[in-house]
């Protein structure tokens, strides 16, 4: 203790920058066993006599997805009048406003429902994942189900991930929809575009692979908040304090990785 | 009055060798060695931070030692791969010491668990299981509460019902009457001596009550400084000689030498020269 109060604040810079990347890398590698050991425990679980529980996997599917959906479809919504609103008024000073379908399909398809999902999911299912994580943690919950012989990854892990992959993108294919439906109410009484006409313009300039690039992504986001909120979860130390701590973290790291990915995945399937 | 004493030539369940463990650079267990015989209950002593816990844990194989063999049931606990370690888990029952009930579980489907998990069994055997270990430990009727509606005695009795429910050949009691008033952990005791007498279990506590301890034990083994002080009989270890033995059963610190300059040197974090002054 004494040696680290004696070195200049440049050394302890150095050596907080240092501590943080080694702790950083050491998270990302506790993050790629985790999936290594979720997948393992969905294929192996029925050899070693311990298979996940489908009824477990409906119960977080329930809670994660089926009680997402008004909140989705409302946040969904609103963003698609928003992008409408905006489009409108941006392609106005081109005397272009009729092209604002277009402009509406890509971003809604490709960018707005994927983000805003995933963002969504990850500020109610991954902070609830980790603070369920951490309370069972710190009451000694998960050493149970260790000395009984289960495998807390199989019980606890491996169905909130499994749902997470197959929610996010269902919840993203709902966003879509009711993101395109709510712009069209809008450009229809703003532009006086027909319900029909703005749906065949849409289904006219939008492809299969936007559709797909759009899914794609948010199961990649369901990955991220399921390994996020595991991790963060598993690593809670003191008490209610840091089961707090670690949520807002989860939600902060989950929020933060969705957008990066999200840019990088742009990024790489526009080139 | 101590508990009736076992046969001490029945075969060991639990065998330590030499456990040596480390948490980063401070070494936590410093080459303990240690058994437990079939049908004894063993008490674990010691002051706070002589690494009971730490023992107790990898006698559970929740965690792994730096060196050493831990032997549960003849089975070295270090080479077990993993379909082996979850079969020896199943004849392992903890009871932990805040309960370790799942809080969104009812009182009986805590106690069902490990049935659902393990074996085929339909659910109305399961749940009549689950309420003959319920009156085994005093709480029948209560196995639709949730845990938070029960006292910290409920609490830690039905911990007990969820360990015994696999009728485990051992039983891991971590701290069974801390925190409870002198009835409700007397009874416990009575709990663990019945579980001994007539399932044979062989039972492994760890606690701080010195009545509790000299009640139900069949042997005691007293920690310090992550170092085996004493092993064996109750009655040995009331009439050891030694002074540390002596000074943990009246309860009084030992006197500790102050050195001053250390003692300053933690305080202020500057190293002190012998003599020098601040």
């Amino acid at each position: 203790m004494a040696e680290s109060q004696t070195q200049n604040p440049l050394s302890r810079f150095a050596e907080r920058i240092g501590r943080g990347a080694v702790s950083g890398i050491e998270e990302l590698g506790t993050c790629g066993v985790l999936v290594v050991e979720s997948l393992y425990w969905l294929v192996a679980g029925p050899r070693l006599r311990q298979p996940v529980r489908l009824g477990a996997v409906f119960v977080q599917m329930m809670e994660i997805g089926i009680k997402a959906i008004p909140i989705v479809a409302m946040m969904a919504g609103t963003i698609g009048v928003m992008l409408a609103i905006q489009g409108i008024h941006t392609l106005k000073i081109f005397g272009a406003e009729s092209r604002v379908v277009v402009g509406i399909a890509f971003s809604v398809v490709r960018e707005f429902a994927p983000l805003i999902t995933g963002i969504i999911v990850a500020g109610r299912s991954g902070s609830a994942l980790a603070a369920r994580l951490g309370t069972m943690k710190i009451s000694q919950e998960i050493d149970a189900l260790h000395v009984m012989g289960i495998n807390p990854t199989r019980y606890l892990v491996v169905p909130a991930f499994l749902s997470l992959v197959v929610m996010v993108p269902s919840l993203t294919l709902l966003s879509d929809f009711v993101g395109l439906f709510s712009a069209g109410l809008y450009v229809g009484a703003d532009l006086g575009i027909s319900m029909a006409a703005y749906v065949d313009q849409t289904i006219e300039v939008l492809s299969l692979d936007d559709l797909t690039h759009g899914l794609g992504k948010s199961v990649i986001f369901g990955v991220l908040i399921a390994v996020i909120g595991v991790v963060n979860g598993a690593s809670v130390t003191g008490g209610a304090e840091g089961v707090g701590r670690v949520t807002t973290r989860a939600v902060v790291q989950a929020i933060s990785a969705i957008v990066v990915t999200d840019m990088l995945f742009a990024f790489v399937a526009t080139r | 009055m101590a508990a009736p004493s076992k046969d001490t030539t029945a075969a060991p369940v639990i065998e330590v060798e030499d456990l040596v463990t480390h948490y980063g650079p401070r070494m936590i267990l410093k080459g303990v060695d240690m058994d437990v015989k079939e049908g004894e209950i063993m008490v674990i002593m010691g002051g706070s931070g002589s690494g009971k816990s730490t023992l107790l844990r990898h006698l559970m194989a929740l965690e792994y030692p730096t060196s050493g063999i831990i032997r549960l049931l003849g089975q070295d606990v270090g080479a077990l791969g993993t379909l082996e370690m979850l079969d020896l888990r199943k004849r392992l029952g903890v009871a932990f010491q805040g309960g370790a009930l799942f809080s969104s579980m009812t009182v009986g489907e805590n106690i069902m668990l490990p049935l659902s998990e393990h074996t085929d069994l339909d659910p109305m055997t399961m749940q009549i299981m689950a309420r003959i270990k319920l009156e085994v430990v005093n709480l029948a009727g209560f196995e639709d509460l949730m845990p938070s509606e029960l006292s910290g005695g409920m609490i830690k009795r039905a911990a007990v019902a969820r360990a015994i429910i696999m009728d485990p050949k051992i039983l891991f009691c971590d701290e069974p009457s801390a925190g409870l008033d002198p009835a409700v952990a007397s009874a416990l005791d009575d709990l663990l001596l019945r579980l001994r007498d007539a399932m044979g279990m062989s039972i492994v506590v760890v606690t701080h009550e010195l009545d509790s301890a000299f009640k139900i034990a069949d042997r005691i083994t007293v920690l310090d400084q992550g170092k085996i002080l004493f092993i064996g009989p109750t009655d040995e270890l009331r009439n050891h000689k030694s002074e540390r033995i002596q000074n943990l059963l009246n309860r009084r610190a030992e006197e500790e030498v102050l050195d001053v300059d250390a003692y300053l040197s933690r305080l202020t974090g500057v190293t002190v020269d012998g003599g020098a002054s601040l």
